[in-house]
C-alpha cells in the first residue's frame, strides 16, 4: 500500500502524546523542586523523598496497598481465566447472555455505584448472617477481585480466540487427557495474557480510590485513601515523590514484560516452524 | 417385573448419561465459579442497594429501617419506602446534578473523540514496528496512578501554576486565568484521563480495515478527505461507538476528577453521591442516587453489552 503519512497527522500525534505525558513529565521534574510549592522551581534536593520514607502513614498504606494488590491479582487471574475460557471455548453454555453481561458490567459501571454496592452487601451480610465480620483488607480484596477478574476474562478471550487450536485438537488426538491438554498445551500459549492480566489487576487495585473508600474498615487504609486525605488538605511536593517511585517501577515493570513477552514468543514461534517444517 | 429378567440389570445408557451429569465436570465448574462470584459479589448487590433504597435512614446499626416486617403472618410484611425517590425528584439539586453530569459526560466524550480519532487513525497507518512501540505509549499512562495523575492537574492549572506562568510570561494574557476549580477544568482532567480507553478500541477497528477499500475509492476519482468520509467513517463506528461508550458511561459517574480539579459551580451526581454517603450519612438517599444513576445509566450500558457480545461472538 502506498502510505502517505500527512504532516498534520504526525503532528497531531506528537501534540496527543505530549498531551498525555507533559503532566507526568512535570509531575516527576517538580519531585526534585527545593521549594515547598510544587510550581516555583529554587533548586534540585532529593529531600521529598527523605520525607516519603520517614512518613510511617504512608509507609504502611502502601504495604497494604501491596498486599490486597496481589492477593487481588492472584485471585482475579485464576477467575477471570476461568471466564475467559468460557467465554471463548464454551460456546452457547446456558445463561451465556447474562454471563456476557456479567462480564463486561464491571469494565464500564461508574466505581462509585460499585462501591456503594459492594459495602451495602457486606453491611447486610455481616447484619443477617455474620459474614463479614467487619471491614477490612478481605473486603477490598472481593471488590477488586470483582472488577479486575473482568479484565482478566476479557484480556485472555481474546488470546485464546486469537490461538491456533490445531495445536490442542493435535494433543488430544495424541491420547492427553483434557486437564493435561490445558496444563501442557493451552496454558503455555496463552501465558501471556495470564501475565497481562496479573499485572492489570495489580495496578488497577493498587490504584483504586473509590471502591476501597467505600469498603474499607479501619485500620486498612489504602494508598490512594491516604493519598486523597492529604491533596484534599493541599498539595506536597512528596505526593510528587511519590508519583515518580509509582511512575519509575511501573515503566521498568512493563518494559521488562514486554521484552521478555516479546522475546519468548518469537522463540515459541520459531519452535512450531521449525516443527512443522521438521513434521511436514 | 417380569421374573425372567436378569438379576443384575445392565444399567441403560440413560442412567449413566444422567449420572454423568450430575458429577461435576472440568467445563462445568469453569463456568460455574466465576459465574457464582459475579453474581453473589456483582449482581446480588445491586438487589441489596433497590432494597436499600426503599427503606428509611434510622439512627442505628445499620443505619437504615428494616424492608420486611414480621408480623403475625408466616411471610414477612413489605413496607417499601418510597420517600427517597419522592425527596430526588422534588429537590432540584439532584436534577441538576444528573443532567450536568450527562452534559460534562458528553462534551468530554467529544473532546476524546476529537482528540483520539486522529491519533489512532495516525498509529494505525504507521509502520509495523513503530505501531508497538505507539501503542504501548498510548497504554503506558494507564497503568500510572490515575489519582496522581489528575493531581499532576492541580500544578498545572493553578492560578500561579505552570499553565499561567507560560502564558503570563510569553505575554498572551496579562491576567492569570482561573481554570482550576471550575467545569474547564474538569473537562480537562476527564479528556486527559479516559483518552486511552477512546484510542484502544478506535485502533482496534482502524487497523483492520483493509487499505484496498481506500484505494479504490481514490481510484475512482474520489478526494482524499471525501474517501475517508465514505469509506474510513463508515467502517469504523463500531470502534467509534465502543470508545465513546468506554468513556462516557463511567465519567457521568466520576467522582475523583470533579473532587480535584472542580469548583462549585461543578456538580457531578458522583460527587453528591459520595457527600451523600460519607458527609451526610444517609445511606438510603444514597442508595436511591445509585439506582438513578443505574436506570440513567441502563440504555448505553446496553449498548455496550450488545456490542461487546457481538464483538465477542465474532470472535469464537
Amino acid at each position: 500500500m502506498r502510505r502517505r503519512r500527512s504532516p498534520w497527522l504526525v503532528t497531531w500525534l506528537a501534540f496527543g502524546f505530549a498531551f498525555l505525558y507533559g503532566p507526568i513529565v512535570l509531575l516527576i521534574v517538580y519531585s526534585f523542586n527545593e521549594s515547598d510549592l510544587v510550581t516555583v522551581w529554587t533548586g534540585f534536593s532529593t529531600k521529598w523523598y527523605a520525607r516519603l520514607l520517614e512518613d510511617e502513614q504512608i509507609l504502611s498504606a502502601a504495604y497494604t496497598s501491596l498486599r490486597v494488590a496481589v492477593t487481588t491479582a492472584c485471585i482475579a487471574v485464576v477467575l477471570g481465566t476461568l471466564a475467559g475460557m468460557a467465554l471463548a471455548r464454551y460456546g452457547r453454555f446456558k445463561g451465556r447472555t447474562l454471563f456476557t453481561a456479567l462480564i463486561t458490567g464491571p469494565l464500564v459501571m461508574p466505581d462509585i455505584v460499585i462501591g456503594l454496592s459492594m459495602l451495602l452487601l457486606f453491611v447486610s451480610a455481616g447484619h443477617a448472617i455474620g459474614i463479614p465480620e467487619g471491614r477490612g483488607m478481605d473486603t477490598i480484596v472481593i471488590a477488586h477481585t470483582t472488577f479486575c477478574l473482568s479484565y482478566v476474562a476479557v484480556v485472555v478471550q481474546s488470546r485464546l480466540s486469537s490461538m491456533d487450536r490445531s495445536v490442542e485438537e493435535a494433543a488430544q488426538d495424541l491420547g492427553a487427557p483434557p486437564g493435561k491438554v490445558f496444563f501442557t498445551v493451552t496454558l503455555p500459549i496463552i501465558a501471556p495474557a495470564l501475565i497481562a492480566g496479573w499485572l492489570l489487576s495489580f495496578t488497577l487495585s493498587l490504584d483504586d480510590l473509590v471502591i476501597a473508600s467505600f469498603v474499607s474498615g479501619p485500620g486498612a487504609s489504602t494508598l490512594p485513601i491516604v493519598v486523597f486525605s492529604k491533596l484534599r488538605l493541599g498539595v506536597s511536593p512528596m505526593i510528587n515523590a511519590l508519583a515518580t517511585i509509582i511512575v519509575a517501577i511501573v515503566t521498568v515493570a512493563v518494559v521488562i514484560t514486554g521484552i521478555v513477552m516479546t522475546r519468548q514468543e518469537r522463540r515459541r514461534d520459531a519452535e512450531v516452524q521449525r516443527a512443522l517444517r521438521g513434521g511436514g | 417385573m417380569s421374573t425372567r429378567a436378569p438379576a443384575v440389570p445392565a444399567r441403560p445408557a440413560w442412567v449413566m448419561a444422567r449420572l454423568r451429569r450430575l458429577v461435576p465436570t472440568g467445563r462445568g465448574l469453569a463456568i460455574a465459579a466465576p459465574y457464582a462470584w459475579l453474581v453473589l459479589f456483582f449482581l446480588v448487590p445491586f438487589v441489596v442497594v433497590l432494597k436499600i433504597s426503599l427503606s428509611q435512614m434510622v439512627i442505628a446499626q445499620p443505619p437504615y429501617t428494616s424492608l420486611f416486617v414480621w408480623e403475625d403472618g408466616l411471610l414477612p410484611a413489605v413496607r417499601p419506602y418510597f420517600g427517597n425517590y419522592g425527596w430526588l425528584f422534588q429537590d432540584p439539586l439532584y436534577w441538576i446534578a444528573y443532567l450536568s453530569s450527562v452534559k460534562i459526560a458528553l462534551l468530554s466524550t467529544l473532546g476524546c473523540l476529537l482528540i483520539g480519532y486522529p491519533m489512532a487513525y495516525a498509529i494505525a497507518r504507521a509502520r509495523p514496528t513503530a505501531r508497538a512501540l505507539l501503542l504501548l505509549l498510548v497504554v503506558l499512562p494507564f497503568w500510572t496512578s490515575f489519582l496522581l495523575r489528575v493531581y499532576a492537574w492541580i500544578g498545572i492549572l493553578k492560578n500561579k501554576g505552570l499553565l499561567n506562568a507560560a502564558l503570563l510570561a510569553t505575554g498572551i494574557i496579562d491576567q492569570p486565568l482561573n481554570i482550576l476549580h471550575s467545569n474547564a477544568a474538569v473537562y480537562i482532567g476527564i479528556v486527559y484521563s479516559y483518552l486511552p480507553f477512546m484510542i484502544l478500541p478506535l485502533y482496534a477497528t482502524l487497523e483492520k480495515l483493509n487499505p484496498e477499500l481506500l484505494e479504490a475509492a481514490t481510484d475512482l476519482g474520489a478526494r482524499p478527505w471525501k474517501a475517508f468520509v465514505t469509506v474510513t467513517l463508515p467502517l469504523s463506528l463500531p470502534g467509534i461507538l465502543a470508545g465513546s461508550l468506554l468513556v462516557f458511561i463511567p465519567a457521568v459517574g466520576e467522582f475523583v476528577i470533579p473532587a480535584l480539579l472542580g469548583g462549585p459551580e461543578t456538580l457531578m451526581i458522583g460527587h453528591v453521591l459520595w457527600d451523600e454517603f460519607f458527609s451526610n450519612r444517609d445511606w438510603p438517599v444514597a442508595a436511591t442516587v445509585a439506582i438513578v444513576l443505574i436506570v440513567v445509566l441502563v440504555a448505553p450500558i446496553v449498548l455496550f453489552q450488545r456490542q461487546q457480545l457481538r464483538a465477542s461472538e465474532a470472535m469464537t
